[in-house]
């Protein structure tokens, strides 16, 4: 019996929207992007020149400034892979433990998460500002007064406070993740660890982290995707200065693309900078699945 | 062992635990103050002036400027960036939920050619980073002419909302399409003998089943829209378009130094969130995980 015409029909409208909304929005730019890399282009220009691959040796071989803009973001990234999730996975065994007010706790941890880069940005540009900003002006009335600076605007401490304000950011969200994967391990497990006499460090080493690990490479691939394409927060509050000393990858993207109006050089630096950060998950899908 | 030892023994690992649990409070509690610490100190500069804002150093200010808020609100345009916040969230909610919707009831209930690896492919930008991507979509928009270059104010605000739809269609059928997996087939066998269509079928028995799902795909794109701010800062150069985020950056681009009316808007800005957040913390912070951990 053949289907009634409405079941035939129905998958192919039902999905439409959604496909044609891909294929404008993601297929055709991924197209578009590969396309465009290959050219010398202004954006308005009706006849690009076609370059080859000579943007992407630019990138490679020439661009000093992109690639220290990668590092720094690199940097952040280290920071927040250790310092912030390290803090994140000790809060949520501590919260885990059904310690009074752990609800609380959880609120107030995840409440930076859910506000925007801009409006985090704002609020420590303002604590961090060099002459009125609260923070110059704890550090003086605790008598720490030679140590008060302008923390974003001083090229010693620019990077590391951007990156401390992105961990205040981020470890909440890291925090939700790991309290999640622990409320799945079975108390049982620790009630036998214990009566086979196991500390804490040890039913921490031998139950907690193996049924954690898991967790722990999707929190650490998202940490560095999330980390490394850094972006609106700089723009909040060091727009890449002092003298580059914030400039991250997508800073760069951006200023090659409306700064020097060079649509396809910058094409060929998100490419390149694409395939460095798939590589890099790749290798953490590989180590998961090795280990699962 | 006497009773006295093993009273002993007792009270030694009462206190241990006590002790134990001091110390994850003496941890907490510090972070707790530093997470509330910033925004409080942006609430109370919103309340300040702008002279006591750079001298008083108060949390609670003397005499607190409520005035600050309507001045933003209408001198500053934190109204029109409001309510254009408003109407882009409503509009990209809107769709993602009504088309995921549909595409993840498809790619549950028909194989067709190709529904497969149309699935995995639209999955895996969820997981693949394009971080060149904008550049393609300046560039794509601008040929539709939906970059915002003074003329028409509709075809802007198209180009600001149909990416966004685009971008969370993804984590919608993610979410959805297990979700249908789930519900019995006869359910709608039965709805079928009884005379009701496909689209019946989907709209009268699908869709309220699904509503939890729904909610949870609602809450966290309005969380994703509400808070965008690269492609805001791509599409729009008017201030009458601009969405709140790209407006605090407009805004403290002309009065660098006027904090306590940033403060306000920066208030204006994240209030429905928190609130919203409060009320549904539960739900925000279940679709967050189960959308990563799942996958």
């Amino acid at each position: 019996m053949a289907a009634p015409r409405g079941r035939r029909v129905a998958p192919y409208a039902f999905i439409l929207p959604a496909l044609l909304l891909f294929t404008v929005f993601s297929i055709y730019p991924f197209y578009l992007l590969l396309q465009t890399s290959l050219l010398d282009w202004d954006g308005i220009s009706p006849s690009p020149t076609f370059v080859g691959l000579r943007n992407y040796l630019e990138v490679l071989a020439q661009d000093r400034i992109f690639w220290t803009s990668f590092g720094q973001a690199g940097y952040v990234t280290l920071l927040a892979l250790t310092l912030q999730n390290a803090l994140a996975l000790l809060l949520a065994i501590a919260v885990n433990r059904e310690l009074r007010g752990g609800t609380i706790y959880r609120t107030i941890f995840f409440l930076p998460p859910i506000l925007s880069e801009i409006v985090v940005g704002l609020i420590w540009f303002w604590i961090f500002d060099g002459n009125f900003g609260i923070f110059n002006e704890v550090l003086t009335a605790m008598g720490l007064g030679h140590f008060t600076r302008p923390w974003l605007a001083d090229p010693q401490t620019a990077l590391s406070a951007v990156a401390m304000i992105h961990m205040w950011k981020g470890f909440g969200w890291g925090f939700v993740m790991f309290l999640a994967g622990l409320q799945t391990i079975p108390d049982e497990l620790y009630e036998a660890a214990r009566v086979d006499g196991a500390n804490a460090w040890y039913r921490f080493r031998h139950v907690t982290l193996p049924l954690l690990l898991p967790v722990c490479i999707t929190v650490s691939i998202l940490t560095i995707l999330g980390t490394m394409q850094i972006f609106a927060l700089i723009i909040a509050t060091t727009q890449g200065g002092p003298a580059f000393h914030t400039e991250v990858p997508i800073t760069r993207i951006f200023a090659s693309m409306l700064g020097s109006g060079r649509f396809g050089y910058a094409c060929a630096q998100g490419i390149v900078f694409g395939l460095i950060l798939l590589v890099v998950s790749l290798i953490q899908l590989r180590f998961q699945r090795k280990t699962a | 062992m006497t009773g006295d030892d093993g009273r002993l023994t007792l009270l030694a690992q009462r206190a241990r635990r006590w002790l134990g649990y001091l110390g994850w409070h003496a941890l907490c509690l510090p972070i707790a103050l530093s997470c509330v610490f910033p925004l409080a100190w942006m609430a109370s500069s919103s309340l300040k002036t702008q002279r006591t804002v750079f001298s008083d150093f108060r949390l609670i200010p003397a005499s607190p400027q409520w005035s600050n808020y309507a001045e933003a609100w209408t001198r500053g345009h934190f109204g029109v960036y409001f309510f254009n916040s408003l109407g882009y969230t409503a509009a990209v909610v809107t769709c993602v939920v009504s088309l995921a919707a549909l595409a993840a009831y498809a790619f549950s209930r028909f194989t067709f050619k190709g529904s497969g690896l149309l699935y995995r492919v639209i999955l895996s930008t969820m997981l693949i980073p394009i971080p060149g991507a904008f550049v393609a979509l300046y560039i794509l928009l601008n040929q539709m002419g939906l970059i915002d270059q003074g003329g028409d104010t509709w075809l802007p605000r198209l180009g600001y909302v149909l990416p966004q739809i685009n971008a969370g269609l993804p984590f919608g059928i993610f979410i959805l399409k297990p979700f249908f997996d789930k519900i019995p087939k006869e359910l709608e066998e039965s709805a079928e003998v009884d005379g009701c269509g496909v689209l019946g079928v989907f709209w009268h028995i699908m869709l309220p089943l699904a509503r939890p799902a729904l909610g949870v795909i609602a809450l966290l794109t309005s969380l994703s829209v509400w808070n965008e701010f690269l492609l805001a800062y791509l599409v729009f150069s008017r201030p009458g378009l601009m969405p709140l985020q790209r407006g605090l950056m407009a805004f403290q681009g002309t009065h660098l130094t006027q904090y306590a009316l940033l403060s306000a808007g920066m208030v204006i800005s994240i209030l429905p969130i928190v609130v919203i957040y409060l009320l549904m913390q539960r739900n925000i912070i279940r679709g967050i995980t189960a959308g990563a951990l799942k996958g």
